[in-house]
């Protein structure tokens, strides 16, 4: 098992034919994803020749589902693009909808939020500006690496790419049940407290790995979310402790806004909460191996 | 990105939005000429981006043009809590009657926008929140219906305005309304936002923030950005690099800004070894580190006096290690003589083997490799603190 993403899972590229699109849906491909076709209302009806797969590409999402019965859309498109590519998604009642594009305008992306709360949040949205979702051995929905880990026990979110990975990287040897950032952006489809829900009731997932940073107060609610719902234990790790007020620390998301936001507050948050904090990537990894070692 | 109120002001007016006249100074005689070309009583302002400005000497009001100059004298120069004031604002002069309170922000917690109304203005909103929470009102606004005449009346009624004054207030909510959406801000906040003794409802203090990630349908937000950067800044903007400069001496390369950020904890953690170093910057050249890239990245930290040492942290995801590396040595083939600190690189993940191989190769007396984040951060740091 896993959350958001498993082997059954049918994934169509919105943008797939861009640059972007096509290097990472032949790396999704050669990582084992079932990609099923592309959108693109430009050159609906052509075929796309991916390392000897044949991908249809159609001109709308609706289309591609009712073809393929896909239920997962990566999104691609171009940041002035990006908001109609995620409302068709919506529209087209998609069950997930993963957003890596980064730099869409924060109001673009309240706007598509308030549109899928509207419609009833028959999509899930994952991002924007996020590496997507990987459940390591099943289907990976994104940009994060294949091989970096095997599957395994441990459930990952992170609002952090790279640290997903250099995480996933650390844990290898245990393995990952699924790995989902979900983006540096201030406004988010899927938050910390919606993927420790999915962890808690995912028999494969044994512990959970938290990654947060500065800005907003995603990490605070994760953590009174876990003091009361979650039996699996956490451990996390926040980033940022040493960035300033008022300055953005380069996701959108990333900044101390007065005193709010800053990564002590998010740290002694987890601790009230019962979380265990490591202070570096390298001593969260060696306190999550302590964790599952008394498993 | 914050703007300085003289920007606020600009952009309120283009929108229709009622100001009174400001011209700017960055010398007291430009003050004095302001002063004299808007007539009458003026106040002179100081353009910081902070708050506490009057508390500390940065709002005069003048009745003569060679009072503004004065008052321009004292201003200019002045250090309000570490912003030091480079330029004013020359205000025309008003006759208050009543003070109010209006904003419009991104609320990230809710996913929402919010609008803060009061009829209660003028001091700081965090005292009005704390010590009469019951006269501001917060409504929620839907980031797709937004704000009408109709919604504006509902947050200036819920602010306590009186029927007369609520659809005068509304219809300027509604203009403020389209400032931030039509300049993609996240914050529009009216402090004071008055009543004249004149009867004309007027903003007299704006705060503007803008989302940068809207810059490609702002043709002008670059510009009004370019006020305020520091030179290491712009010059990394010019090159399309992610930097922030901070105050240490330890300079750090990285990709993704959450690694980025990890890897500032992590030295700031073994600088408490070594004489107390920080790092001096963040700087995430992301995904695709490419030679160009990490040179142009090289180059701006190598030219910030304050960079004693450099600590290059890269986790190869997408990109491979090797690639890296070869833009490492490239780079430092390219910068030559100029590149003259000692580096500290740590290379991880996708072909590490190879990108290690290549730096062992190459061998640059500059260039240590280390096998971890944290070796890497204690000997950045070590070497720092020479």
């Amino acid at each position: 098992m896993s959350i958001f993403l498993n082997s059954d899972s049918k994934i169509i590229v919105q943008g797939m034919t861009g640059s972007e699109g096509m290097k990472h849906t032949r790396r999704m491909l050669a990582g084992g994803s079932n990609i099923v076709g592309g959108v693109n209302p430009r050159k609906a009806g052509e075929t796309v020749d991916v390392d000897g797969k044949l991908l249809p590409v159609f001109g709308t999402v609706a289309d591609a589902m009712a073809s393929t019965g896909a239920n997962v859309s990566v999104i691609f498109v171009p940041p002035a693009f990006a908001k109609a590519a995620v409302v068709e998604a919506i529209d087209a009642e998609i069950a997930l909808a993963v957003v890596i594009t980064e730099g869409i305008p924060v109001h673009d992306s309240a706007s598509f939020w308030a549109y899928n709360v509207a419609k009833g949040q028959k999509t899930r949205i994952i991002g924007p500006n996020c590496p997507g979702i990987i459940s390591p051995g099943q289907s990976n929905a994104g940009i994060t690496p294949s091989d970096i880990s095997g599957s395994g026990p441990i459930g990952l979110v992170s609002k952090s790419g790279t640290l997903t990975y250099q995480m996933m990287y650390e844990l290898r040897e245990i393995g990952i049940s699924t790995a989902i950032g979900i983006g540096g952006d201030p406004v988010i489809g899927t938050t910390h407290i919606d993927a420790l829900a999915a962890f808690e009731a995912d028999p494969a997932t044994k512990a959970i790995v938290l990654i947060g940073e500065i800005g907003g107060d995603s990490e605070e609610k994760a953590a009174a979310y876990i003091k009361a719902n979650v039996t699996k234990p956490v451990v996390a790790y926040v980033a940022g402790f040493t960035a300033p007020e008022g300055k953005t620390m380069g996701h959108a998301g990333a900044i101390v806004s007065g005193s709010a936001g800053t990564a002590q507050a998010k740290k002694e948050a987890f601790e009230a909460c019962g979380v265990k904090v490591g202070k570096t990537p390298s001593e969260t990894a060696a306190l999550m191996r302590e964790v599952i070692a008394k498993l | 990105m914050d703007l300085f109120e003289y920007q606020a002001r600009d952009l309120f007016e283009a929108h229709g939005v009622p100001v009174l006249q400001g011209l700017i100074a960055d010398t007291p005689e430009e003050a004095q000429a302001a002063a004299a070309k808007i007539g009458g009583t003026v106040v002179v302002k100081a353009q910081v981006k902070t708050g506490g400005r009057g508390k500390a000497g940065g709002v005069k009001v003048a009745h003569s043009p060679e009072e503004a100059f004065d008052a321009a004298s004292k201003i200019l120069g002045l250090d309000i809590k570490g912003h030091v004031v480079k330029r004013v604002m020359i205000a025309q002069g008003a006759q208050i009657d009543k003070e109010f309170y209006f904003s419009v922000l991104l609320d990230r917690s809710n996913r929402t926008f919010l609008s803060l109304c009061s009829v209660e203005g003028g001091m700081e909103i965090e005292q009005l929140a704390e010590e009469r929470p019951e006269a501001l009102a917060k409504i929620t606004v839907d980031a797709v219906t937004g704000i009408d005449q109709a919604k504006a009346l509902e947050i200036a009624k819920a602010g306590g305005f009186d029927d007369a004054l609520a659809p005068r207030v509304a219809e300027v909510f509604v203009k403020l309304y389209k400032v931030f959406v039509q300049e993609d801000a996240t914050l529009v906040e009216v402090n004071p936002l008055v009543l004249t003794k004149d009867g004309k409802i007027l903003a007299l203090d704006g705060k503007v923030s803008l989302d940068e990630n809207a810059e490609f349908r702002h043709a002008n937000h670059a510009e009004l950005e370019r006020d305020d950067l520091d030179p290491l800044e712009a010059k990394a903007k010019a090159n399309d690099l992610n930097y922030v400069k901070l105050d240490g001496e330890v300079g750090v390369i990285g990709n993704g800004a959450g690694l980025v950020m990890s890897t500032l904890d992590v030295v700031a953690y073994a600088g408490e070894k070594h004489g107390g170093v920080r790092p001096a910057n963040f700087l995430d050249i992301g995904g695709g580190a490419s030679a160009e890239v990490m040179a142009a990245g090289l180059d701006v930290i190598l030219h910030d006096p304050q960079v004693k040492s450099v600590f290059v942290n890269v986790f190869g995801g997408i990109t491979a290690c090797d690639a890296v590396a070869n833009g490492i040595v490239g780079a430092l083939d390219t910068l030559g003589d100029t590149a003259s600190k000692p580096l500290v690189v740590r290379l991880d993940g996708n072909n590490v083997v190879e990108g290690r191989r290549i730096l062992a190769e190459r061998n640059h007396p500059l260039v240590t490799v280390v096998d971890t984040m944290d070796e890497a951060a204690d000997k950045a740091a070590e070497l720092a603190n020479r």
